[in-house]
């Protein structure tokens, strides 16, 4: 049997073919006229499959027994998670969500969806959380990567979607500015489309402080020291402004605000840049030249801008140079937030977001909230929601006693782990629905098995915006149920019934109520490849660039931004940047790609890259042991020692359990995107003994 | 678009200039056999199974790598053309281990080819050993007919990490992993596999595919095909010009 279906580790939407032999994956391959990958794949796509049929997957619900009276959430005492039935662990969920909203108040209560789990999923649960609840406090794990471009991209243009389509960087773009993005491991396919774009004759530009692959392709490597982004792009927008390179007939029709932003940057000269850099000026004025002079330039990101207490004052310092140069609204040209899981693009469009309903209604607009009232027969609450970060905090405040969680793993993935612990801590009821007994799931008082993502029908929305269809090659273990069957039951049990049949009468109510997806039938998404929203009416073929002609806002809008260094500087006592991320062969917290047997083999142990002088300096031998501290932790690892790293610097990945980089991390956070500074804070190194 | 007109197995046809022969007869209804050849990757034209007769060209002609000229005469299906290709899988298929590699067995099957017919030629190739050297994917030479897609998808035409080139000569040559162990770990290697996905004869292939066939739970899947319908059967696609 060969079942077609949409990969699930990153955004980018690989098409996949699952060959089974029974009940089992034997084999993965992708047909040359998949959309988003013609036909390519990764070593994590085409070979991490197996966590499918992993014999730690969850097959029967649990519930916590035995516990102390009194006893502290995470200890031995609070009771071991026993096998129950269905029936049990659904009344036990919907009993304390109910006497929690009883007693509290529906804002008592939070819910995280999932960027792994489909769009019919994503819709059911904020409309549980909604609906069913009662409150906005619903989140997902963008609030930990692209929040700030999101907030960001919206203030510029009024949408923060990716411009661009995947195919069109190997066809049509000449000038490539990749920043914080290390894209040959964390978007493979992105990554092979711009070394074939390069072998084409285009030029990239990289702005990262990290030696990685995409150096070896690039025009210019701009190795910023980390958290000096907004400086090294303020420069390039006082390049652009003081030698006239920018387009005028653009800036006149299509944006607002040149003159605060001339202002604004008119100090931030690239040798004012060096300084607080690192990058020479000179390298600067080449790469601002080569931007604004190219046909077609387009800037791709990632977490290296995203996650930083200024972050949205990072992405938007980009935003100000596609709109100052025009290099926005023209095939290959615009602004691409790469979006990092399989259907983030499609948990925040669902409406998994705490201040905006479906289609990226806001949920403070009234119209808005009358429109959904309406369609859900329920009134919506007025008060605003919490996102993830802050959720974390008001547990720790006892001010939200109850969470439920889908397809995450916040006790991996938050920042300052030990103090996102005792928040989690603190709950009186926690509920985890995940495929494997996770680091959160671990910490439940309940925990429901849900079935992944071979065993599902569905849609995925990629980062190029594609709607794609998912579909079951073969069935969950055990008792495992569907997800959007769980919060179904679940909802009901609270009293506000959420009957469908299928996966398709959830996408058939969305499409019939975002005007973006009004043309992506089920029909169509059966009979063809995806479709890219908006896609208005069923003849329309889908949206393969955005921003031709006009921006949703009207016009852009320039920002000024102000740099400002990062929270905790090295300094003394803590010498070292710190800066974590993922490498090619782990998918984030580890629950998927450690339990995938070759990737682990690869990879089997997290490791500390450190630059040879260091290394040198404090006796660290490559891979010898070393103990990290920050002043929230401490992990010991392997230590690699590399001239991908600044000297100063090192990087860890976040995806071992055993040496988890998030102990360490802060959890200073951006005050509009509420997005963690996980990518700058001060650490020392030691040989471990 | 400047348009080239010639003439395929009589008829005339007008295709634009840089088209090559292969995409000029499927254009007129004609499908050409090809292994070497991938829409994806740049022509090597070492296979040589895709064979035509050009009037007035002095040998038989790859169509995977011809473009097409003004009042070019070209035949698909002479006795010639089928005696070329019919040799050039009996010689695959003396020399190597077909017995994963469905298009060469459904040409053959066309094609009457009787590997038989040359006894003498020398077994090395079959006798190289399966390596398994990595979690991912098996590497079986005795398989390998050194069409050199996986080289081109790991260099210049997907991956860009030219992890794999050909080694040694004649009967001896093969795809290496470039040191003197001819270990894939050591090598640049990202395990995409890509290679593995554009294998025409199962030479590459996934560990959980080779112990699949080994316990005989699948096995591969008989193919046919003709200069009228391409190839069809299981996990065809059609064929793209």
């Amino acid at each position: 049997m060969v079942t077609a279906t949409t990969c699930s580790y990153c955004g980018v939407g690989c098409t996949l073919e699952l060959h089974t032999v029974g009940n089992q994956i034997y084999k993965v391959t992708s047909p040359p006229d998949a959309p988003a990958n013609r036909g390519n794949l990764c070593v994590k796509g085409r070979f991490g499959y197996d966590y499918v049929h992993s014999g730690d997957r969850l097959t029967q619900p649990l519930i916590r027994r035995g516990g102390v009276p009194g006893a502290r959430r995470g200890t031995p005492e609070y009771g071991t998670l026993e096998p129950a039935s269905w029936d049990e662990a659904l009344d036990l969920v919907a009993t304390r969500l109910g006497a929690i909203k009883a007693d509290h108040g529906p804002d008592a209560l939070m819910g995280l969806s999932s960027a792994k789990c489909t769009n019919e999923e994503n819709y059911l649960f904020q409309k549980f959380i909604r609906a069913a609840i009662g409150t906005h406090n619903v989140d997902h794990c963008a609030r930990l990567c692209h929040a700030s471009s999101v907030v960001a991209v919206n203030m510029a243009l009024g949408s923060a979607a990716m411009s661009n389509s995947i195919g069109e960087i190997r066809r049509e773009i000449d000038c490539i500015l990749v920043t914080g993005h290390n894209t040959t491991e964390n978007h493979p396919i992105v990554g092979l489309e711009m070394k074939a774009a390069v072998a084409r004759g285009a030029d990239l530009i990289l702005v990262d402080p990290r030696e990685i692959e995409l150096a070896e392709f690039a025009t210019y490597h701009l190795k910023h020291r980390s958290g000096s982004d907004v400086a090294v792009f303020n420069a390039m927008a006082n390049v652009i402004i003081a030698e006239r390179l920018y387009n005028q007939q653009f800036v006149d029709e299509r944006t607002e605000g040149f003159a605060v932003v001339a202002a604004a940057v008119k100090d931030c000269t690239p040798e004012w840049a060096e300084e607080i850099s690192g990058v020479p000026a000179d390298l600067i004025r080449q790469a601002a030249r080569l931007y604004a002079g190219a046909k077609a330039s387009g800037i791709y990101w990632g977490m290296g801008i995203t996650q930083h207490h200024n972050g949205t004052q990072a992405a938007l310092s980009l935003c100000n140079l596609a709109l100052l140069t025009g290099q926005i609204g023209r095939p290959g040209t615009g602004l691409n937030p790469v979006r990092g899981q399989n259907n983030v693009q499609g948990a925040g469009d669902m409406g998994a977001l705490p201040n905006n309903l479906p289609g990226y209604m806001p949920a403070t607009d009234e119209t808005a909230l009358e429109k959904w009232s309406q369609a859900w027969g329920v009134k919506l609450s007025r008060t605003k929601g919490l996102t993830a970060t802050d959720g974390v905090n008001a547990m720790g405040e006892g001010k939200l006693k109850g969470l439920y969680v889908m397809g995450e793993n916040p006790l991996m993935t938050d920042p300052n782990l030990h103090h996102a612990r005792a928040c989690f801590e603190e709950l009186e009821f926690l509920a985890v629905q995940d495929i494997f007994l996770t680091e959160t799931a671990e910490m439940a008082d309940v925990v429901l098995p849900g079935a992944a993502f071979a065993e599902k029908e569905g849609t995925y929305n990629n980062t190029e915006r594609r709607v794609q269809r998912v579909r079951a090659a073969v069935t969950p273990p055990g008792a495992a149920r569907q997800d959007w069957q769980i919060l179904g039951e679940l909802s009901t049990r609270l009293g506000y019934p959420m009957h469908y049949e299928r996966p398709a009468d959830i996408w058939r109510e969305v499409a019939g109520l975002v005007p973006s997806f009004k043309g992506i039938t089920w029909a169509r998404l059966e009979a063809g490849p995806g479709i890219q929203w908006p896609c208005p009416d069923d003849q329309h073929p889908g949206t393969r660039f955005l921003h031709a002609g006009t921006f949703p806002r009207g016009r852009g809008k320039l920002h000024p931004v102000v740099y400002e260094p990062p929270t905790e500087n090295p300094d003394d006592d803590y010498p070292f940047v710190l800066t974590t991320g993922r490498v090619l062969f782990h998918w984030h917290s580890g629950v998927l790609s450690r339990r995938a047997a070759g990737l682990n083999a690869i990879a089997p142990e997290a490791l500390v890259e450190i630059h040879p002088y260091d290394a040198v300096e404090l006796g660290i031998a490559d891979a010898g042991m070393v103990t990290v501290t920050s002043r929230r932790g401490k992990v010991t690892a392997k230590a690699q020692v590399t001239t991908r790293p600044l000297p100063g610097s090192i990087f860890m990945t976040f995806h071992y359990a055993e040496a988890a980089a998030n102990l360490l991390t802060i959890d200073s956070l951006d005050p509009l995107a509420k997005i963690p500074e996980f990518k700058v804070c001060a650490v020392k190194l030691e040989p471990a003994i | 678009m400047e348009m080239v007109r010639l003439t395929i197995d009589g008829r005339p046809v007008e295709a634009p200039r840089g088209t090559t022969l292969r995409q000029a007869a499927l254009q007129a209804g004609t499908h050409t056999p090809t292994l070497c050849h991938h829409e994806h990757l740049n022509c090597a034209a070492n296979c040589r199974v895709c064979v035509v007769e050009v009037e007035r060209a002095r040998t038989l002609i790859p169509s995977c790598a011809t473009p097409v000229q003004d009042g070019m005469v070209v035949r698909t299906d002479t006795d010639r053309v089928r005696k070329a290709r019919r040799m050039v899988l009996e010689l695959l298929m003396t020399e190597i281990d077909t017995t994963t590699a469905p298009e060469i067995q459904a040409y053959g099957r066309y094609y009457g080819a009787d590997p038989a017919r040359y006894p003498a030629v020398r077994e090395a190739a079959k006798e190289r050993e399966v390596i398994i050297d990595n979690p991912f994917y098996v590497r079986d030479y005795a398989k390998c007919m050194a069409c050199m897609r996986c080289v081109r998808a790991c260099g210049s035409d997907i991956q860009h990490t030219w992890a794999i080139a050909m080694t040694g000569h004649g009967h001896h040559i093969s795809v290496g992993a470039g040191s003197p162990t001819n270990d894939i770990t050591e090598s640049p290697c990202v395990f995409c596999g890509n290679c593995v996905g554009l294998c025409p004869t199962g030479a590459l292939m996934g560990i959980a595919e080779y112990e699949v066939r080994k316990a005989g739970l699948i096995g591969t899947p008989e193919l046919q095909w003709s200069p009228e319908t391409g190839l069809t059967g299981p996990g065809t696609a059609k064929e793209v010009i």
